[in-house]
């Protein structure tokens, strides 16, 4: 792990985990783990199935509390905020299933992710007003949900769920974004669009994905780390994890 | 006009125009004034049922236990109107005058301290709404800040409502015990007995209820009721949207308790007492069930279910006193089976595509003048276009 540290120059990190640990009754899903993702930068975690990949973004985004450990983003630390604050303070998270509001329309989700208005009083008086309609038309417009708007977000495919939860995240606007498996259960035509979709909108924020499709992963990111059983077995370039042996044995071998 | 229309959303408007109609002129024209303060009785508690609309039908919070509210409200209220009909004058006879009657008989000799503020009638209507408020946010807070939620929070509700009913009829002297608080007189000199008062704190119960229905059409077509929608299937998402999930869920169940207290106080004031019967689980889940029947998810339909499931109540229980309760558990777990939303989803699956259809062939000149009717009714049903949307 300290290699792979040397090999980052030394920057201000955006994200910064360090000796992070969580336990379910004694079985260790994350086990001492260390990680630091600089500012825009797109930072892929692979790893086989149950490697706790899942589990460290939600202890990032505060739905799993950590044993042990900290995670510092722009130097707050993150294990004593709520979810909530959590997302105030600049970090968004997609999860591994589409996780939108099917009573709602599209439409409405994206409005009900829009930031302001988010306490009590904020919600009984928020105003729809030309702002609001014209930054859910552009994130629409984004994700190709631009002529869905109206329509009843569960009568979206599969793929366009996974789109409008990204728009969700979007016009929160974070400084972190978190995606777990965006494009899992897609159409190859889906992914490249989806691809696309994440090389924009990566432009000015730093990007945490969890992905298995490895072309993708080629694709997208600057930085990939190797997750195995809590902990991090590799970490670099592309190339240089593909070509670590340990990976290799663990898992690109399979 | 339209700005009412535009504060609640249109439909909403005609419909409760229609309801207005309804408890404003035609039950009072039509019914004696013992059959209107039914009525009114009942009328009390479709606040609960209105409550239980926001709480469990929008925000998804089930409670057993609205008659606890109600129970508070009705007793701040009753507190206040025993007070005045204890007079001095009134309570002569008793060895010391000037308390309540069930006081002196559990032989206490001076007013209890948490009596003395509501000789004021000002802290009364504040207490009304407050107290029931504050005991609601108590409650909420300690349940919804730990995540406790679901079946468990409702059978927590209605653990809270068994206890409230024993405190009461344990605490006699302090409650009047299960006899409750009877014989009330006056209200500020005024008799609350007589038919005239009768059919004005008639109007002025529905038209708290009106007030009550406008405040939850606007909360429910606030981003708030949007949120609560969302929360109830996708609590998670909701947090990841930034949102603090517990304080919404404070506030609605804060406000549902506060309506059902404002109905609880005009049981006291129309019926002329208020007693721990009121408080129990039993009240509590009917008034679930008066809900569920009118539809969960629709403000009007808690005031027609509630009407309809007392009207059934009355007569079919002077039949047949010892089938109603299965009557009722009947007819709760058939509507809910066949139409989770009631019978306002019956209505709008129904009815309204019916009456809507009506109304589009009456405006469009093209069509045969199906029913000759004069005149086209005012079109107000028709969804929304993505315009309207956008300036709504
Ligand atoms: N809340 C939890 N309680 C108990 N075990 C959990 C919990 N969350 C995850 N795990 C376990 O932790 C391991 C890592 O899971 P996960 O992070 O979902 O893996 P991945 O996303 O890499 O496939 C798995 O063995 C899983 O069963
Ligand atoms: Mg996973």
């Amino acid at each position: 792990m300290l290699e792979s540290t040397k090999s980052i120059p030394a920057k201000d990190f955006v994200l910064s985990v360090e000796g992070l640990t969580v336990s379910f009754d004694g079985f260790k899903a994350v086990n001492d783990l260390s990680l630091y993702v600089e500012e825009q930068e797109i930072r892929v975690i692979i790893g086989p199935n149950g490697a706790g990949k899942t589990t460290v973004l939600d202890l990032i985004c505060g739905r799993t509390k950590a044993t042990e450990g900290s995670i510092k983003f722009k130097g707050k630390e993150l294990t004593k905020l709520n979810e909530h604050q959590i997302v105030h303070a600049g970090v968004g998270r997609k999860f591994q299933n589409p996780s939108i509001y099917e009573d709602l329309t599209v439409f409405e989700n994206l409005e009900l992710s829009y930031p302001r208005g988010r306490n009590v009083w904020g919600a009984l008086f928020f105003r729809r007003d030309a702002e609001v309609v014209a930054k859910v038309e552009e994130i629409a417009d984004m994700i190709f949900l631009g002529d869905k708007l109206d329509m009843s977000a569960d009568l979206l495919s599969h793929g366009q769920k996974q789109w409008l939860e990204i728009g969700m995240l979007l016009i929160q606007d974070p400084e972190l974004l978190m995606l777990d498996e965006p494009v899992a259960g897609m159409s190859v035509s889906e992914r490249k669009q989806t691809a696309e979709l994440l090389q924009r909108i990566t432009k000015d924020r730093s990007v945490l994905v969890i992905e298995h499709d490895m072309q993708f992963v080629a694709d997208i990111a600057d930085r990939v780390t190797v997750l195995h059983q809590g902990k991090v077995l590799s970490e670099g370039s592309m190339d240089r994890v593909q070509s670590d042996p340990k990976v290799i044995e663990v898992y690109l071998g399979h | 006009m339209n700005k009412v229309a535009a504060f609640i959303g249109k439909n909403q408007y005609s419909h409760m125009i229609i309801l207005a109609l309804l408890l404003l002129v035609v039950l009072p024209l039509s019914l004696d004034i013992f059959r209107l303060n039914l009525v009114g009785k009942y009328l009390t508690y479709a606040f609960v049922a209105l409550g239980l609309v926001l709480c469990w039908g929008y925000g998804g919070i089930l409670s057993l236990g609205q008659g606890v509210f109600f129970g508070l409200g009705g007793y701040c209220m009753a507190m206040f109107l025993k007070l005045e009909a204890s007079s001095p004058e009134n309570t002569a006879i008793q060895s010391t005058p000037g308390i309540p009657d069930f006081m002196d008989w559990n032989q206490l000799t001076a007013l209890p301290w948490f009596w003395e503020p509501f000789h004021s009638f000002t802290f009364t209507v504040f207490a009304v709404i407050l107290v029931p408020a504050i005991f609601a946010f108590i409650i909420a807070v300690a349940m919804f800040k730990r995540r406790v939620g679901g079946v468990y929070f409702a059978i927590i509700t209605q653990a809270v409502a068994a206890i409230m009913t024993i405190l009461i009829i344990g605490q006699q002297g302090y409650t009047g015990g299960v006899n409750g608080i009877t014989d009330l007189r006056t209200l500020h000199g005024w008799d609350i007995r007589t038919d005239d008062a009768k059919y004005i704190l008639y109007y002025v119960n529905a038209l708290l209820l009106f007030l009550c229905l406008f405040v939850a059409a606007f909360v429910i077509k606030s981003k708030l009721g949007r949120l609560l929608v969302a929360m109830r299937e996708r609590e998670d998402r909701v947090r990841f949207s930034g949102y603090d999930v517990s304080a919404f869920k404070i506030f609605i169940f804060c406000l549902a308790a506060a309506i059902s207290a404002i109905g609880g106080a005009m049981f006291t004031l129309q019926v002329g007492f208020m007693s721990p019967s009121f408080v129990g689980i039993v009240p509590s889940i009917e008034m679930v069930i008066f809900c569920a029947l009118g539809g969960r998810l629709s403000i009007l339909g808690a005031v027609y279910g509630t009407l309809l499931v007392n009207y059934a109540k009355t007569s079919f229980s002077e039949t047949f006193p010892e089938l109603w309760l299965f009557a009722m558990g009947a007819l709760f777990i058939g509507v809910v089976m066949a139409f989770p939303n009631g019978l306002a989803g019956i209505y709008q699956r129904y009815m309204e595509p019916w009456l809507l259809k009506l109304s589009k062939k009456d405006e469009s000149p093209s069509a045969p003048a199906v029913g000759a009717s004069e005149k086209a009714p005012e079109s107000s049903d028709e969804p929304m276009t993505s315009e309207e949307r956008k300036h709504a």
